[in-house]
């Protein structure tokens, strides 16, 4: 009954999808010089270094930008939803959904925490829930 | 200036257009190759003079097709530029640089589509069964339209300067207006109100709303570069490209460059404006007309601060209808721009300036100098400034 559009996975960006199937929300770390990434992309623009591990972030962020989309309808998007643009504490930004939020209580600089949303088609996504209700 | 300048040395001798409207009942290729000839036979040439075509990466119609339907015998050099609508300058950029190098005599420059009638940029229902990869960043949080990503940056500039929706009607307005007095526009004898913008449906809440965003549009638009030492003995008014410049600065990507330290501005549309003005030595206020780029009403607004028209987070208290309009300090997108006339991907915009130079508008403004054309916002973009002889 619940599903979204499959991400297509590259061998830069498998981790990332992968982590998330137990529940944890990676971030890219640069081997170099320790800065961190996303989207992930195979070398950092400060070091050039091509190596790279990940780090488990917190899940906590903060609301910096969000839309509601009313038009045109899309698949999979049947009931009314908010998509934001959260800067984690750890400094990378993520698209993603609120949910258990109205459009009337988003707000820019709202606090959020990671809820793992499992979808039928073996997909996890990391969508965000305010700070307070969680 | 130094011989390494781009500035004068080339000129928009031939513009060409099919109608515009929502069913061309034809192929994109037949609509570029129209709109090809077209601009070939404004400039006075003949097909076999032509040695150079340019278009979008994302346009249909091949060069080689469209050189063997207009019977070009001999092309010595062909580009396409990326990143949709922001290519639309940079396929004159690239035209500009062949013809000053000798590269090319004489080059074509063409985009065409039925946008409305056949594969509409908006509708991602039924069509997506892969996603890009960009895209898988996106598209699972229903984040899929032209639109709702424009708007998730713009929404980001509306906070940070106190700006509504509200304040984007001016611009709507005005494309509006002049697409009234516009014959060739869609919508023709169909000016707006400030009421009927803010009651306008939301597309994208609470960015954009229906009137907020460009039509889809079915057509072809050309434009032939020669030099300017040519274009002169030819039977149109050159159109001089006084300055071109394409535009991409750190960690763009195509419409969602969310990433960036700052969010309200439009730095690639800054580096292009910075370009301009050095390459012509013009400023903003030696500018007669303005075409900038309206597929979605708030990139206008940071456009004018990008170019350097206002400050930054000036734009919604400079923007008035009375200062864009034909009798204003600025007249922009004269001939009802994307909103109004079409939406060609920028390259109306360029015929329109042209004609401005020229004199043949149908919405005229006075002795018109310098006209400034901008391409597609929230990409890697592009722009040129276009003078009279």
């Amino acid at each position: 009954m619940s599903a979204r559009l499959t991400p297509t996975i590259t061998q830069d960006t498998a981790f990332f999808w992968e982590g998330l199937k137990t529940e944890r929300l990676l971030i890219q770390r640069c081997d170099g010089c320790e800065s961190l990434r996303h989207p992930p992309r195979p070398m950092c623009p400060q070091c050039r270094s091509l190596e790279w591990g990940t780090i488990e972030a917190t899940g906590h962020g903060t609301v910096i930008s969000y839309v509601i989309p009313r038009h045109p309808p899309l698949p999979f998007f049947d009931d009314e939803y908010i998509v934001a643009l959260v800067e984690l504490d750890e400094g990378v930004r993520l698209v993603t959904n609120l949910v258990d939020v109205s459009p009337a209580q988003a707000t820019m600089g709202m606090r959020v925490v990671v809820r793992f949303e499992h979808f039928d088609n073996d997909l996890v996504l990391p969508l965000f829930a305010a700070e307070s209700i969680s | 200036m130094s011989d390494r300048t781009l500035s004068g040395k080339s000129s928009i001798a031939g513009i060409g257009q099919t109608e515009f409207s929502k069913d061309s009942g034809r192929s994109e290729l037949q609509l570029a190759c129209e709109a090809v000839h077209a601009a070939i036979i404004d400039a006075g040439l003949t097909p076999s003079d032509v040695d150079g075509l340019v278009t979008f990466t994302m346009d249909t119609s091949e060069e080689m097709e469209v050189a063997r339907n207009v019977g070009m015998s001999e092309i010595s050099m062909f580009s396409r530029v990326h990143y949709g609508g922001g290519a639309a300058a940079g396929t004159v950029l690239q035209a500009a640089m062949a013809v000053a190098t000798g590269v090319a005599d004489a080059v074509v420059c063409y985009r065409a589509f039925n946008e409305r009638s056949g594969n509409r940029f908006g509708n991602m229902t039924g069509r997506i069964t892969t996603l890009p990869p960009w895209l898988s960043w996106y598209a699972p949080y229903g984040l899929m339209t032209p639109a709702s990503w424009v708007a998730l940056h713009a929404h980001r500039y509306m906070e940070r300067y106190g700006v509504t929706n509200a304040d984007f009607a001016p611009i709507a307005i005005v494309d509006r207006a002049n697409a009234a007095t516009n014959p060739g526009a869609w919508f023709y004898e169909r000016p707006i109100t400030f009421e009927e913008h803010q009651q306008s449906r939301w597309i994208i809440e609470p960015v954009l709303r229906l009137l907020d965003c460009c039509q889809e549009s079915d057509g072809g638009v050309a434009v032939l570069i020669t030099s300017t030492e040519r274009a002169r003995d030819l039977p149109n008014p050159p159109a001089v490209i006084a300055a071109a410049s394409q535009g991409a600065t750190f960690d763009s990507e195509m419409m969602t460059s969310y990433y960036r330290d700052d969010l309200t501005g439009l730095p690639e549309m800054g580096l292009v404006g910075n370009r301009l003005w050095a390459q012509s030595g013009l400023t903003p206020s030696d500018m007669s007309t303005a075409f900038l780029y309206d597929h979605f009403t708030p990139f206008v607004l940071m456009q004018l601060e990008e170019l350097g028209f206002c400050g930054r987070g000036e734009a919604k208290d400079w923007a008035t209808v009375e200062r864009l309009s034909l009798t204003g300090d600025l007249p922009i997108n004269t001939s009802g721009g994307l909103l109004g006339e079409a939406y060609i991907h920028g390259m109306n915009g360029i015929t329109e300036c042209v004609r401005q130079i020229r004199g043949t508008a149908c919405n005229q403004l006075g002795d018109v100098v310098h006209a400034l054309v901008t391409s597609g916002t929230g990409v890697p973009t592009s722009g040129l400034i276009l003078s009279k002889l």
